[in-house]
Parts: C-alpha cells; sequence; structure tokens
C-alpha cells in the first residue's frame, strides 16, 4: 500500500501565490489573536467553564482548509475556534457564543465546544473525546450516499486517536470507501499526558495500514505542507478511493484548558517551539524575504485584524443573554431540519 | 432399537418451527454429524444433524409442515435389519399430523391469547370498519420499514446482519433484495462506531435506521444516543439535529442470562431530546414506526423478541401512522387502573382477565410511547379508578412506575383511594435458571396480588 511520510525538507514555495500567502498569514494571524482575546475575556470572568485555545495550531486548520471547496464537511473536538473562523464563520458569532450570549452560534446555548454552523458545513464542537469520529466518517457517509465528491474533514487530537471508536471508524470508512480525511493534530500531548506515555505505538498515521487506510504525516508548523498534504488527500477521497489519514504534527502553546497547571512540560520547551517553528512567524518570514510584502503591509494587516477580534469582542459583551424562554427551545425539531444537500 | 428424532429448540424462544425440507429418504443410513433436514423458525433456517447413527426408519413429519411443536417427534431411526414399517410415534406425532393437514397454516395466532382482546383507543388510530389482517409483530415492522424506504430514499437501514443474514431476528427479511447494499447495510460488530456514523449521516441529512441486535448491546453505544443525537439540535441553537431511529430487542428474552436481559425504557425515557417508543401490539408497532420514521428527532423504538412472533389484528390501509403521546386503553374497568406498556401488557391483560372472573374490574392502559408520556389518559383512569398499578419488565429503582406513581400523586393525589403499587422485573441482575428467572421477570401473578392489594381484597 502506498503511504509515505512527508519529507523533512520544507514544502515547496514556488507554486504558492502571494495572495495565498498574505491570505494563509491572514487567516493564521485571526485565529492567533482572536484565541489571545478569548483567554483575556476568560480571564476577566466573561467567559465561562471550559476554554481550550488554540494557538500553536493555526497552520493546520488554515492549511487544511486551502484544499477544501464548496460543500465540504468539518467537525472537530472542543478545541474548536480556530476551525470555525478558518471555514469563514464569523468571528462575532464565535466570540458571543464563548460569553454565553444571543449573539452565538448557538444562541448562547452550546458554549465554547459546542458551536455550529450549517451555512459553513461546520458539524461542531464535540466535547466528548474521539466521538466527532464517527460522527464525521457519517458525514462522509451522507454523501457518498447522495454521490457528490464532497469530503468531510474529521479532526481529533493524539488522545482521541487511542480511542476504540476511532479504530471502529477506520475500519467502516475503509469497507464503505468514505471520503473522511482524518486529520489527526498531534500536539504531543492528550491535556497532561505526552504521547511517550500514552502509546508505543506513536505512528498515528501508520496505523491505518492496519485497515488498510492510506495517510501520512505532516509538519502542522509548516502551512504550506499541510496545504500540499491536504491537496493529497482531497484528491484522494474526491477520487472515490476511500478515507485517508493525515497526522499532522503540532504544538499548542498555552495549557490544555484555561485551568492547566503546566507541570507537565518544561517552559523552556515551549519557549523553543515559539521561537523555532512558530507558523505565522514562518510565512511572515516567507513573505518578507521573498519581497511579497513589506513590513508595513504586515503592520497593516496586523491592524485590521485586532479590529477585527476588537469588534468580536464588543459584540460578544454588549450581545445580550438569550431570553429566559430559550431554555424550552430546540430540544424537539417540529420539522426536519433542513440540511445541507 | 429405534429411537425418536424430536423437532429440535433452535433458539431460547423458539415454541414451533417448520420442517422445511428433508435431506434424507426412509431407508437411508445415517451416521452421526449427517445433515438429515432444515428446520425454519420464525427467526432463522437451520440445519438439523443427526446425533445417533441408523437407518431412517419413518418420516413422521411431511416437509413443507408448518407449526411442528418443539419436541414433537419427527422420525424415527432403527437398527440395521429392524422392521420399521409398523412404527408409528408416541403421542404428539398425531397433533402434529392434524398441524399438518391443516397446511398451509395462515398467519398463527399467539401461543399464549386465549381470546381476542378488544381494545378501545382514547381516539380511535383507524377509522371503523377499516378491513383487519393478522399479522405477526415482525412483519409489521418489516413492513412499516419496507413502506417508508419506498417512500423516502433517504431512510436506510443500518446494523448487525440485518442485510444477507436477513436479520439476526428476521426482522429485514427480503429487504436486501428489494432496496439493495446501498440501503441495506452490515456492519462489523462494532456498536460504538456505526451507531455515531448513522449519527453523523443525520447530520448529513439523511434518515437511518440504526438496528441494535439488542439494546443491550448499545449500551456500547449509548454515548452516541445521548450525547451526539439526543443534544445536537439544542446545543446548535436549533440548527442541526438527528432524525433517525435506533431499534431493536429490548428487555428479557428467555434464558439468556443477565448481560442479554434488561430493559432500557427507563434510561432513554430519562432524556430530552429523545423520543421514546415500546409497543405491544403489532398495530402498534407497524403504526408507531411509520411515524418513528418520519420524525425529525433520534427516536428509541424498543421491541421485544418473544413479540416479534406474536400475532394481532392490523389495520389494512395504504398509510397507517399513530401518533406518539397517544395511549391506548385495551378494556375499560372501574375498579382499579393498571398502566403498563411493551410486553408488560402480556401480564397486564392476563392479570385483567383472571381478576374479572374474581370480579374485579381493571382498565387496562398501555402507554406506547414513554416520551411523550400520555399523561392525560392515566390521569383521567385514575379520577374514575381511584387506583392505580403499573406493570413494567425492567428493574424497580427509578422505574417508569415510579415516575407515573409520582404524576399520579401529584395531579390526582386527592382521588387515590390507595397508594400506587409499581409491579417491576426484581432488583437484581437476571439469573439463568429457568426456575429463577421466572421469579426475576414481573408475573402475572404480582399485577394480580397488587390490584388486590390496591382494592383491599
Amino acid at each position: 500500500m502506498a503511504t509515505r511520510k512527508s519529507a523533512s525538507t520544507p514544502a515547496s514555495k514556488a507554486n504558492v501565490s502571494k495572495d495565498e500567502l498574505l491570505a494563509y498569514y491572514k487567516d493564521m494571524l485571526l485565529i492567533r489573536r482572536f484565541e489571545e482575546k478569548a483567554g483575556q475575556l476568560y480571564g476577566m470572568g466573561l467567559i465561562g467553564g471550559f476554554c481550550h485555545l488554540y494557538i500553536g495550531q493555526e497552520a493546520v486548520v488554515v492549511g487544511l482548509e486551502a484544499a477544501a471547496k464548496e460543500g465540504d464537511k468539518r467537525i472537530t473536538s472542543y478545541r474548536d475556534h480556530g476551525h470555525m473562523l478558518a471555514c469563514g464563520m464569523d468571528p462575532k458569532g464565535v466570540m458571543a457564543e464563548l460569553t454565553g450570549r444571543e449573539g452565538g452560534y448557538s444562541k448562547g446555548k452550546g458554549g465554547s465546544m459546542h458551536m455550529f454552523s450549517k451555512e459553513k458545513h461546520f458539524y461542531g464542537g464535540h466535547g466528548i473525546v474521539g466521538a466527532q469520529v464517527p460522527l464525521g466518517a457519517g458525514l462522509a457517509f451522507s454523501d457518498k450516499y447522495k454521490g457528490n465528491d464532497n469530503v468531510t474533514f474529521a479532526y481529533f487530537g493524539d488522545g482521541a486517536a487511542n480511542q476504540g471508536q476511532v479504530a471502529e471508524t477506520y475500519n467502516m470508512a475503509e469497507i464503505w470507501d468514505l471520503p473522511v480525511i482524518f486529520v489527526i493534530e498531534n500536539n504531543q500531548y492528550a491535556m497532561g499526558t505526552s504521547t511517550q506515555r500514552s502509546t508505543k505505538s506513536p505512528s498515528y498515521w501508520g496505523r491505518g495500514a492496519a485497515y488498510g487506510i492510506e495517510g501520512e504525516e505532516v509538519d502542522g508548523m509548516d502551512v504550506l505542507a499541510v496545504k500540499e498534504a491536504s491537496e493529497r488527500a482531497t484528491a484522494h477521497c474526491r477520487a472515490g478511493k476511500g478515507p485517508y489519514i493525515l497526522e499532522v504534527k503540532t504544538y499548542r502553546y498555552r495549557g490544555h484548558s484555561m485551568s492547566d497547571p503546566a507541570k507537565y512540560r518544561t517552559r523552556e520547551e515551549v519557549q523553543k517551539m515559539r521561537e523555532e517553528r512558530d507558523p505565522i512567524e514562518a510565512v511572515r518570514s516567507i513573505l518578507l524575504t521573498g519581497n511579497h510584502a513589506t513590513e508595513d503591509d504586515l503592520k497593516a494587516i496586523d491592524k485590521d485584524i485586532k479590529a477585527v477580534v476588537n469588534a468580536s469582542a464588543e459584540f460578544a459583551k454588549e450581545s445580550p443573554e438569550p431570553a429566559l424562554s430559550e431554555l424550552w427551545t430546540d430540544i424537539y425539531a417540529d420539522e426536519i431540519p433542513q440540511h445541507d444537500a | 432399537m429405534a429411537t425418536e428424532l424430536l423437532m429440535p429448540a433452535l433458539s431460547p424462544t423458539m415454541e414451533e418451527g417448520t420442517l422445511a425440507k428433508w435431506l434424507v429418504k426412509e431407508g437411508d443410513t445415517v451416521s452421526s454429524g449427517d445433515i438429515i433436514a432444515e428446520i425454519e423458525t420464525d427467526k432463522a433456517t437451520m440445519e438439523f444433524e443427526a446425533v445417533d447413527e441408523g437407518i431412517m426408519g419413518k418420516l413422521l413429519i411431511a416437509e413443507g409442515t408448518e407449526g411442528v411443536k418443539v419436541n414433537t417427534p419427527i422420525a424415527i431411526l432403527v437398527d440395521e435389519g429392524e422392521d420399521a414399517s409398523n412404527l408409528s410415534a408416541s403421542g404428539p406425532a398425531e397433533e402434529a399430523a392434524a398441524v399438518e393437514a391443516a397446511a398451509p397454516a395462515p398467519a398463527k395466532v399467539p401461543a399464549t391469547a386465549a381470546a381476542p382482546i378488544v381494545s378501545k383507543s382514547v381516539e380511535p388510530d383507524y377509522p371503523a370498519g377499516t378491513e383487519m389482517k393478522q399479522q405477526t409483530v415482525r412483519e409489521a415492522l418489516r413492513d412499516a420499514m419496507s413502506e417508508e424506504m419506498r417512500r423516502d430514499d433517504s431512510v436506510f437501514l443500518m446494523g448487525e446482519e440485518v442485510a444477507e443474514y436477513q436479520g439476526a431476528y428476521k426482522i429485514s427479511q427480503g429487504m436486501l433484495d428489494e432496496f439493495g447494499p446501498k440501503r441495506i447495510i452490515d456492519t462489523p460488530i462494532t456498536e460504538h462506531g456505526f451507531a455515531g456514523i448513522a449519527t453523523g449521516a443525520a447530520f448529513g441529512g439523511l434518515r437511518p435506521i440504526v438496528e441494535f441486535m439488542t439494546f443491550n448491546f448499545a449500551m456500547q453505544a449509548i454515548d452516541h444516543l445521548i450525547n451526539s443525537a439526543a443534544k445536537t439540535l439544542y446545543m446548535s441553537g436549533g440548527q442541526m439535529g438527528a432524525p433517525m431511529v435506533f431499534r431493536g430487542p429490548n428487555g428479557a428474552a428467555a434464558r439468556v442470562g443477565a448481560q442479554h436481559s434488561q430493559c432500557y425504557a427507563a434510561w432513554y425515557a430519562h432524556i430530552p431530546g429523545l423520543k421514546v417508543v415500546m409497543p405491544y401490539s403489532a398495530a402498534d408497532y407497524k403504526g408507531l414506526m411509520k411515524t418513528a420514521i418520519r420524525d425529525p428527532n433520534p427516536v428509541i423504538f424498543l421491541e421485544n423478541e418473544i413479540l416479534y412472533g406474536k400475532s394481532f389484528e392490523v389495520p389494512v390501509m395504504d398509510d397507517f401512522t399513530i401518533p406518539f403521546g397517544k395511549a391506548r386503553i385495551w378494556r375499560e374497568g372501574t375498579d382499579v387502573t393498571i398502566v403498563s406498556f411493551g410486553i408488560g401488557m402480556t401480564y397486564a391483560l392476563e392479570a385483567a382477565d383472571k381478576l374479572a372472573e374474581e370480579g374485579i374490574s381493571a382498565e387496562v392502559i398501555d402507554l406506547r410511547t414513554l416520551r411523550p408520556i400520555d399523561y392525560d389518559t392515566v390521569i383521567a383512569s385514575v379520577m374514575k379508578t381511584n387506583r392505580c398499578v403499573t406493570v413494567e419488565e425492567g428493574f424497580p429503582v427509578g422505574s417508569i412506575g415510579n415516575h407515573i406513581s409520582s404524576v399520579i400523586m401529584q395531579k390526582a393525589f386527592d382521588y387515590l383511594d390507595a397508594p400506587v403499587i409499581t409491579c417491576a422485573g426484581k432488583d437484581v441482575p437476571m439469573p439463568y435458571a429457568a426456575n429463577l428467572e421466572k421469579l426475576a421477570l414481573v408475573t402475572t401473578a404480582d399485577v394480580i396480588q397488587a390490584v388486590k392489594d390496591v382494592t383491599y381484597r
């Protein structure tokens, strides 16, 4: 079976246009600034409960989305803010959901871990580790059943990769040739348990071979490498060849959630990753050295993004809490919810 | 020495079967392990092997004979040189022969139903004068699913052995032929995974029917039933949900032990976002299954293996559906209200018959759906009879009966002349031994005693 491990050399940059590079830069920066703002609002008590930030992992979703087309679906875990922004959901609606307000994507009833967008084909936002994997395969099942060539991106972490239901899903996805890309965001820690401590089979993508699923490992700190892998994966699925696994090696700078004691890894480890492998800095460097943009251009972009994020925070503070009557709505549907065709 | 070969019991609930085919003829030599006949039960066709050696002396039951009771002699094996010409079977063979004479048998009458029970729906489920036919619960379920699959291309059936095996309990018999492998889908034995995939498919706009071989196995998958299917509509602010049916046999069958004999009615009835159906009669199975498939919410449809083979009157209609949340009054009475659902109705109705002989008039209500529950019908009845007994097969703690009795206390306290008694399964894991199993299940005697207690007789 053709399986591959990504080359250690950086992805080719020759066939990437200036516009694409700028788009990746903006998309990643939006996620980073948004998450920093969410962290602030959490500290101010405006966001409650659990809040899992995506800082450090931005290149994963931005690179994956680069190969998506209209009608493709995505589903992920509770660390979902980045995925929503990357597929074009409105930062205001996301931030207002974090603050539990009426203007949030779920009218304040879902929270950080449970947001959805029918319009953007974003299917959550799931809080039970690993549950999104069969759900994602089911979304792919629906596309195959309908006979279109859309794919589903089912994101999960190295922690979820050990779940039994993931193995069950691999098996069925391959039997039924489901057009699903299993994206393992390997940020090396399942909460506080490092991959070294949670498995003796650390090649997560390689496990696909046991089920006959092709896959590869990708440098998740290099958005161009992720994009190229996403192109291979989506082409594979759209061609009717069944599922594909991408193990994207990434790193989360922040804690698992806001209440992380940070005792399981050294400050130096985090610092080294930030300094040497930051995905946003990498694109910034390509833009500057390739004369695609000037420092001033990038400053202007930073300023625009800050404005978008600040506006989302303002909206999230000003949007009212849901009406008390909302407690009793959306428990049962009267009619079949209108799904994406 | 002649040996009688008896009709074998090929499953825990088999009472009778069809002798589909003889693979030997009289005079053939038979060795241990030879396949001598094909026996068809309501679940499957199975091969019957010889255990002893000998010569097939006489075939007592002709092939094609239906309704051959378990343990009826079906053939006589003789030793070499033994004369088989004037052999005849001991007692039960004559009965079997009578059955044979009556073949082709019409739809079988349930073995336990003495006389037809006349029922009254609160509002009738079908117009008066509708033509009726006898149908088993199994056939009613298959018809309901097939009709809905013809009506809506987005409906499909997924589960273990639903396709090529024709259903572990033959519910989906013939459906693979009609609808093909795209819509009748065999899964590996991975409940957690396929329940999640089906739920995702429902998010994606399809209408899955998921068959669990039994709801005991659905415990492997329950996270998806509750966290994924039931809660997504709410968590998404009404944007997307899971229009789908999870169905399969629930509760005790017969002699299958603790891990295969649990009733989950109260578990699922606890969950907002789910609808829960647990029918008794074939007509209700049909009408409620069709409604379940059309419902835009996740529906838990709790069936019963023992009921699969029972026959009831089913209306002959192009499109027979029954709305959820509507109880059915099976018999009217004045002294006590018996509230039950699913197989519990068997005991409720039997008890009502026996109580009638003693001059106690019981009103018997079949809830049919447990979410929503038709409280109004129960309360109205209790206001009339002033006494209530609930009957179910599940465990007693946190049971449906507990819930019903609490609602009655809140809404009809002043009407009660006695405490409400909940008859449930005993508070023990299901034992295997036949005598203990009988004791662990709710019984007709339990119901009769409870009625006597609340009527102070």
